[in-house]
C-alpha cells in the first residue's frame, strides 16, 4: 500500500431534487488499500460508491481517478467494476459467459476471452461450475462468480456494495477472508460499502464513517475504535460509555469534566478543550471495571445499579444504570466477573483509570 | 393429485369439481369441435347422423383462388403486424421501465387504451381516417389498424417481463463496459427474449382472428375471417368449417407456443428466489 492517492473526492456534493444525499465530500482513496465506507442506511455511502462507479453524476465537485477528472466519463468508459448487493449476475448466461461478459464488451477475441476468464474461474475455485446456470449455484458460489466477473478486466480498483449481506453468518465470515486475501494478493484497491461494523473492521485498512451525507471520521479500525472522532461515531460503534459535561479544568496534565454523573478526570494525551465548553468523555466498555466497593487510588467511579446481563460468547455484557437513569455497559470475560455478586438491582461501582478514555467536542 | 389426498378432502367434492371443469370446457369447445367434425363430413348441411368421412370441403377450399388470396393476405398482415407491434410494444414497455417523467400515468393509460375501444367504433374510425389520407382498402391499411389493436398486448406482455428483472442488471452491464446500445443487445433483449417471442405469437394470433376492423378497412384485400363472412352471405357451405378449422389450429398453435415461452419452459431463465 502506498500513500499515493488513486481516487480523490474534491468538494463532491450530490443532490436529488431538494434532498442532499452527499454534502461536500473531501477525501482520498490510496492506491492498493482496502477502504471500507460504513454508515447506516441513507448516510450516503452507496451514493458515494455509485458516483465513483459513474452510475450517478456529482451535482458539484470533482472526482479524480489517477489524477484525471472523471466526472463526465460514462460508467462504461471507466475501469471501476462493481460487485452489487444483489450480485446482478446475468441469469440468461452461464457462469463462464458471465465472467467473460466484460471482456466481450471490450472487444477481446474469443480465444483470449476464454483464457482470461478461465484463469479467474480457477482462481475463484468455480471452474467446475463453468457451464452451469446461475440458478444452479449456491450463495457462496454466486458470490465468487460476481467477484470473478468484476476482476476479469484486472482493474486498478474494485467497488463492492454490501456484497455479503445476503449470506448466512458462517459463510459471511469465510467470504470476508476470501476478500481480504484476494485484495492482498492482487494489490487491487478495494472500496467496500457496508453497514456492518464487523465486516468493515475485520477487512479494511482504513474505514470511512458517514452520517447524513457527511464524513464523520476516517482512520484505521484501531484509531476509530480507540479514539472516536465525534460523539456520533462513538454512539454508532456502540462500544463506549459516553459522559457529557462542562470542562472545569484543562491543562497539560489533563482535563476535568463536570457531568451529571460526577466529576470525571482524563489524563491521557489528546485534545484539550477550553474551560467552560461542552465535551463528552468516551470510555470503552471493555476498559470499564465493576466492583462492590469504591476503587482505591486515582480513578473515575460512578455509582450504578445492575439492570441486565447479556451472554456474548467468551465475554458477558453487564447493563447498569446510574441514579439519574443513564445506562452504562461493562464488557468483561467470565473469569473477571466470577468474583462479583451479580444480581439485578444490586449496587456496584463502575470505574476506570484516569488514563482511559477519549474526549470529543460537543455541539 | 397428491395435494388433494394430503388435504384429506371429500372424494365427492373432488369428483364434482372435476366434472364441473369438464363441462365448462365442453361448453367452450363444443361448437369448435362440431365445426371440426362437420368439416370432414360429406353432407352439405350439418346434421346427425353424419354422412361419410370426406375431404371434399378441404379440396373445394384448396381449389378456390380467392381463399388462397385471403390466406396469403392474412399471413402477410399477421406476420408484419406481429413484428411491428412487438417492436412498438417493446419500445413502450422499455420506456416505462427505464424512465421516469411527468405524465407517465397518462402515457401508460393511452398506450394500453386501444383494445378497450369497441372494435366496431375503432374499425369505423380507422376507415374514416385512413380513407381521408388515401390509405384505405389495401393490405397496408389492415396492417396499420391491426398494429394499433395489437401493440398494447405486446407492451403488456413485455412490461411484465421487465418488471421481473433485477433493476441492477442493466447498470451492471454498463458498469462492465457495455454502452447503452450494447446493454440493450446483450442484456435487456436476451432477458426479455421469451416475452418478445411470446408477444410476437400472441399479436400474430390476434391479427389472424380479427374480423371487425379488417372488414371495415380491408377493401378488396380481404383477410380470411372477412372472406368467411363473404361465404356465409352467399351460401351456407361446409367449406367454412374447413377454413375455420384451419384458422383455429393456426391460432391455437401460436397461442400455445407463446404460453410455453412465457411460462419459462425450454428457456434458460433462472428462477429468482
Amino acid at each position: 500500500m502506498s500513500r499515493e492517492p488513486l481516487v480523490s473526492f474534491e468538494g463532491v456534493e450530490k443532490r436529488f431534487g431538494d434532498f442532499v444525499a452527499v454534502q461536500k465530500l473531501d477525501f482520498e482513496i490510496r492506491k492498493g488499500e482496502f477502504l471500507a465506507i460504513m454508515g447506516s442506511s441513507g448516510c450516503g455511502k452507496t451514493t458515494t460508491l455509485r458516483m465513483l462507479a459513474g452510475l450517478d453524476a456529482p451535482t458539484e465537485g470533482v472526482i479524480r481517478l489517477s489524477g484525471r477528472p472523471i466526472n463526465d466519463l460514462p460508467t462504461w468508459s471507466r475501469d471501476t467494476p462493481m460487485v452489487w448487493q444483489s450480485l446482478a449476475l446475468f441469469p440468461f448466461l452461464n457462469v463462464r459467459e458471465n465472467v467473460e461478459f466484460a471482456l466481450k464488451m471490450r472487444g477481446v477475441d474469443k480465444a483470449e476471452r476464454r483464457r482470461r476468464a478461465g484463469q479467474w474461474l480457477d482462481r475463484m475455485q468455480i471452474a467446475e461450475f463453468a457451464e452451469r446456470n446461475i440458478s444452479q449455484l449456491s450463495g457462496g458460489q454466486r458470490q465468487r462468480v460476481a467477484l470473478a466477473r468484476s476482476l476479469v478486466v484486472e482493474p486498478e480498483i474494485l467497488l463492492l456494495d454490501e456484497p455479503l449481506s445476503a449470506l448466512d453468518a458462517a459463510l459471511k465470515v469465510r467470504m470476508q477472508s476470501v476478500l481480504k486475501n484476494l485484495q492482498r494478493e492482487t494489490g487491487i484497491t478495494f472500496v467496500y460499502v457496508t453497514h456492518s461494523q464487523s465486516e468493515a473492521f475485520s477487512m479494511a485498512d482504513r474505514v470511512v464513517i458517514m452520517s447524513r451525507g457527511r464524513i464523520e471520521q476516517i482512520g484505521t479500525p484501531q484509531e476509530i475504535y480507540r479514539t472516536p472522532g465525534t460523539r456520533f461515531v462513538a454512539e454508532f460503534l456502540g462500544s463506549s460509555n459516553i459522559f457529557t459535561g462542562t470542562v472545569a479544568a484543562s491543562g497539560a496534565d489533563g482535563v476535568v469534566l463536570d457531568t451529571a454523573q460526577g466529576r470525571l478526570r482524563l489524563t491521557a494525551a489528546g485534545t484539550r478543550p477550553a474551560v467552560g465548553t461542552r465535551a463528552a468523555l468516551t470510555v470503552l466498555d471493555t476498559k470499564t471495571s465493576l466492583s462492590v466497593d469504591p476503587p482505591a487510588g486515582e480513578a473515575n467511579a460512578v455509582a450504578v445499579r445492575m439492570i441486565g446481563e447479556e451472554f456474548v460468547g467468551a465475554t458477558a455484557t453487564i447493563y447498569l444504570e446510574t441514579a439519574d437513569g443513564k445506562e452504562i455497559k461493562v464488557q468483561k470475560s467470565h473469569d473477571e466477573l466470577a468474583g462479583l455478586p451479580l444480581a439485578i438491582g444490586r449496587s456496584f461501582h463502575a470505574w476506570w483509570g484516569t488514563s482511559e478514555g477519549h474526549l470529543v467536542a460537543e455541539a | 393429485m397428491n395435494g388433494a389426498a394430503a388435504m384429506n378432502r371429500n372424494r365427492a367434492v373432488d369428483w364434482a369439481l372435476m366434472a364441473y371443469i369438464v363441462l365448462a370446457y365442453a361448453f367452450v369447445f363444443a361448437p369448435i369441435a362440431a365445426s371440426f367434425v362437420f368439416s370432414f363430413n360429406s353432407d352439405r348441411f350439418p346434421s346427425i347422423p353424419l354422412g361419410r368421412f370426406s375431404l371434399e370441403w378441404y379440396r373445394a377450399v384448396a381449389a378456390d383462388p380467392l381463399v388462397w388470396q385471403g390466406a396469403r393476405n392474412t399471413l402477410i398482415v399477421g406476420v408484419v403486424v406481429g413484428v411491428v407491434s412487438t417492436a412498438l410494444g417493446f419500445g413502450a414497455a422499455y420506456t416505462d421501465y427505464r424512465y421516469r417523467f411527468a405524465g407517465k400515468q397518462v402515457y401508460l393509460a393511452l398506450a394500453l387504451l386501444p383494445p378497450t375501444i369497441p372494435v366496431i367504433i375503432l374499425g369505423l374510425a380507422m376507415l374514416a381516417f385512413l380513407s381521408r389520407i388515401n390509405l384505405s382498402g389495401n393490405a397496408l391499411s389492415v396492417i396499420i389498424a391491426h398494429v394499433v389493436l395489437c401493440a398494447p398486448f405486446a407492451m403488456a406482455i413485455i412490461r411484465l417481463r421487465l418488471s421481473q428483472m433485477d433493476p441492477s442488471l442493466e447498470p451492471a452491464a454498463w458498469n462492465l463496459g457495455a454502452s447503452e446500445w450494447m446493454a440493450m443487445r446483450h442484456v435487456i433483449i436476451p432477458f426479455c427474449a421469451p416475452a418478445i417471442l411470446g408477444a410476437l405469437f400472441i399479436t400474430m394470433a390476434v391479427s389472424f382472428d380479427e374480423f371487425a376492423v379488417a372488414w371495415f378497412v380491408s377493401g378488396l384485400n380481404e383477410t380470411l375471417p372477412v372472406k368467411v363472412l363473404g361465404f356465409l352471405q352467399g351460401q351456407v357451405s361446409p367449406r367454412i368449417n374447413a377454413i375455420g378449422t384451419f384458422v383455429f389450429i393456426l391460432s391455437m398453435a401460436l397461442v400455445i407456443l407463446a404460453q410455453l415461452l412465457l411460462s419459462g419452459r425450454g428457456t434458460r431463465t433462472a428462477a429468482r428466489e
